[in-house]
């Protein structure tokens, strides 16, 4: 599994109900599923990645983040997840608020352009940050919205959220020392839990 | 039909019927003493009954869904390219039960059929259905084959709202419920287009009042324009476009009321003629009505999630992007009650140019998540 799916099933309790945005080809829904016996349920556009989930017998549902959760009933989750979609979104505070109106807590996990390699690449080339990672250029990247760990975190305190777990994490998913003591420089990747 | 069968076709079938004589109470509050259903098998009933998939037919639909009933046949049934072996709906796995719905004019017992107590044809007297009817008439045949739980009811259009009533009617008898290209009721605009059709009909002189048959006629002006109204609902503006554009029969404008002269005119005459010739006219009205009243959250105060919390099916549901007579929106009503319900769905609105008639077609997503989801089920 992923390393960052492997972080946020050990943050998710046993029978929970799940809602995965962006559930991609299932792979943590699917392991929730059989080892954590969750109801889920995951959002996604991708035709390829529907059909997968419908053949994995997992709950996908074809919805676009983009025009809201409003379908969904307040606190009808426990959990909702999403993985590296926050950055490609319209509007990620919105979605990032009704994601904890629906869900009891969230668990998000985005890159970090606060990162040294991307200030470097920004500071000595004067242009966006490129790398094998994030490999688009200004314009063509879904990524439409960038932020820091500490952006991120300005953006929780204004809206009054509680961030329960974090953890910074290079780009293979491993915390180090490093990673802890200097996140917003050394991590690469941030896994957040937060809550309202 | 060619001379050889394909390897993936169900190959000659007969159809059966059934005679029931147990009294059938209807929702209409009237009942049916007794009654013939018409129905198609494919495939095999495996030992422990667990692997029956019964497929609903929608408005113009009936028993035939796949392969040939004879060598001279033209076309196979309404929906071969998905039932057979190998197919979305494999028949190498699946025992499936196709059958001409109560009220149907293809061997079931409907309006052209003799009402016992008169000796004469039901005609308009034959008693107006709703969904539930006919899940009840199903759920009789399902007994008589000795199947006590489907592994899937699947349907599309007013196929679909047969599925999603048997959740609801006898949630302990369905296991999976796919759920076509439907809607949870008809809109405003969807009774509306039904009702012109019934006009069509009603009041073409030929019609009778419904009894005629007596007079050796068929009210087939009202019933062709009927279809045609119906077939405009079932393509979608683009496929229309596409199809026939502004394309003239002839080289010039005849300036005339009578010419056919756009190629639409030319399609739409032809398929209300062909089905004229084959469709009971009562059977169309009575069809247009049970769509009409369908709307199961009416027993659960309005409120569809609390219809839905009473099946214990999983529900796959599908919806065309350019259908317009049962749009994406009406299907996600469905995928939004069952979510609340907290049910086991997935949904996919699958980008398709041909409107509501999508769901009649081989369309690669449409088969492969429809294959993917059966081929899951434990049988």
């Amino acid at each position: 599994m992923r390393a960052d799916l492997d972080i946020i099933q050990d943050w998710i309790p046993q029978g929970s109900r799940v809602l995965d945005l962006g559930c991609g080809s299932g792979e943590l829904l699917d392991y929730l599923t059989q080892h954590k016996g969750v109801q889920g349920y995951g959002l996604e556009i991708d035709p390829d990645n529907i059909a997968t989930c419908v053949s994995k017998g997992l709950n996908v549902i074809e919805q676009n983040l983009d025009l809201g959760l409003t379908n969904l009933a307040t606190g009808s989750f426990d959990v909702v997840v999403m993985t590296q979609s926050l950055q490609a979104l319209k509007y990620p505070d919105k979605v990032l608020a009704e994601m904890l109106r629906v869900g009891k807590t969230c668990i998000i996990t985005f890159p970090n352009f606060g990162h040294w390699r991307c200030r470097w690449y920004l500071a000595s080339k004067g242009r966006m940050p490129v790398s094998d990672f994030l490999p688009y250029t200004w314009y063509n990247t879904p990524n439409i919205h960038f932020c820091t760990f500490r952006d991120f975190e300005a953006l929780c305190h204004k809206s009054q959220l509680t961030i329960l777990d974090r953890l910074a994490v290079d780009r293979l998913h491993r915390d180090s020392m490093l990673t802890s003591l200097w996140p917003n420089l050394l991590g690469e990747i941030g896994i957040y839990r937060v809550t309202r | 039909m060619s001379s050889s069968l394909p390897a993936d076709c169900v190959g000659l079938v007969s159809p059966q019927t059934v005679h029931f004589d147990q009294p059938l109470a209807l929702a209409c509050g009237r009942q049916l003493d007794q009654y013939d259903l018409v129905y198609e098998t494919y495939g095999q009933l495996n030992a422990t009954r667990s692997n029956a998939v019964l497929i609903c037919h929608a408005l113009s639909g009936h028993h035939h869904a796949a392969g040939y009933n004879s060598l001279d046949e033209r076309k196979p049934g309404w929906w071969d390219n998905a039932i057979g072996p190998g197919k979305p709906i494999d028949t190498n796995k699946f025992f499936v039960v196709s059958l001409n719905n109560l009220g149907g004019c293809n061997g079931s017992t409907g309006p052209a059929s003799t009402n016992p107590a008169t000796g004469k044809p039901y005609g308009g007297e034959f008693p107006v259905l709703n969904v539930v009817d006919w899940v009840h008439s199903q759920a009789r045949l399902a007994d008589l084959l000795n199947i006590k739980v489907w592994a899937a009811v699947i349907g599309g259009s007013l196929g679909g709202m047969q599925a999603l009533q048997w959740s609801i009617t006898y949630p302990e008898r369905v296991r999976n419920a796919v759920v076509i290209a439907s809607a949870p009721k008809l809109s405003a605009q969807n009774i509306a287009f039904n009702e012109v059709a019934r006009q069509a009909i009603l009041s073409d002189p030929e019609y009778h009042g419904g009894q005629f048959y007596a007079h050796n006629v068929v009210p087939k002006r009202g019933l062709m324009l009927a279809r045609m109204v119906g077939h405009i609902t079932y393509l979608s503006d683009a496929a229309m476009g596409s199809k026939f554009g502004r394309e003239l029969k002839t080289d010039h404008l005849n300036y005339d009321f009578h010419s056919v002269e756009f190629q639409v005119e030319s399609y739409l005459r032809y398929q209300g003629e062909e089905f004229s010739g084959r469709f009971d006219a009562n059977t169309y009205v009575l069809m247009t009505k049970a769509l009409d009243y369908f709307d199961p959250a009416a027993a659960f105060n309005d409120d569809l999630s609390l219809a839905m919390a009473q099946a214990q099916a999983n529900f796959l549901v599908v919806s065309f992007t350019t259908d317009w007579r049962f749009s994406p929106e009406r299907s996600r009503e469905i995928v939004d009650a069952l979510l609340e319900a907290r049910k086991s769905v997935s949904y996919l609105e699958v980008d398709a140019p041909q409107g509501h008639d999508a769901f009649l077609l081989p369309i690669e997503r449409y088969f492969t998540a429809l294959r993917g989801y059966l081929n899951r089920i434990d049988c």
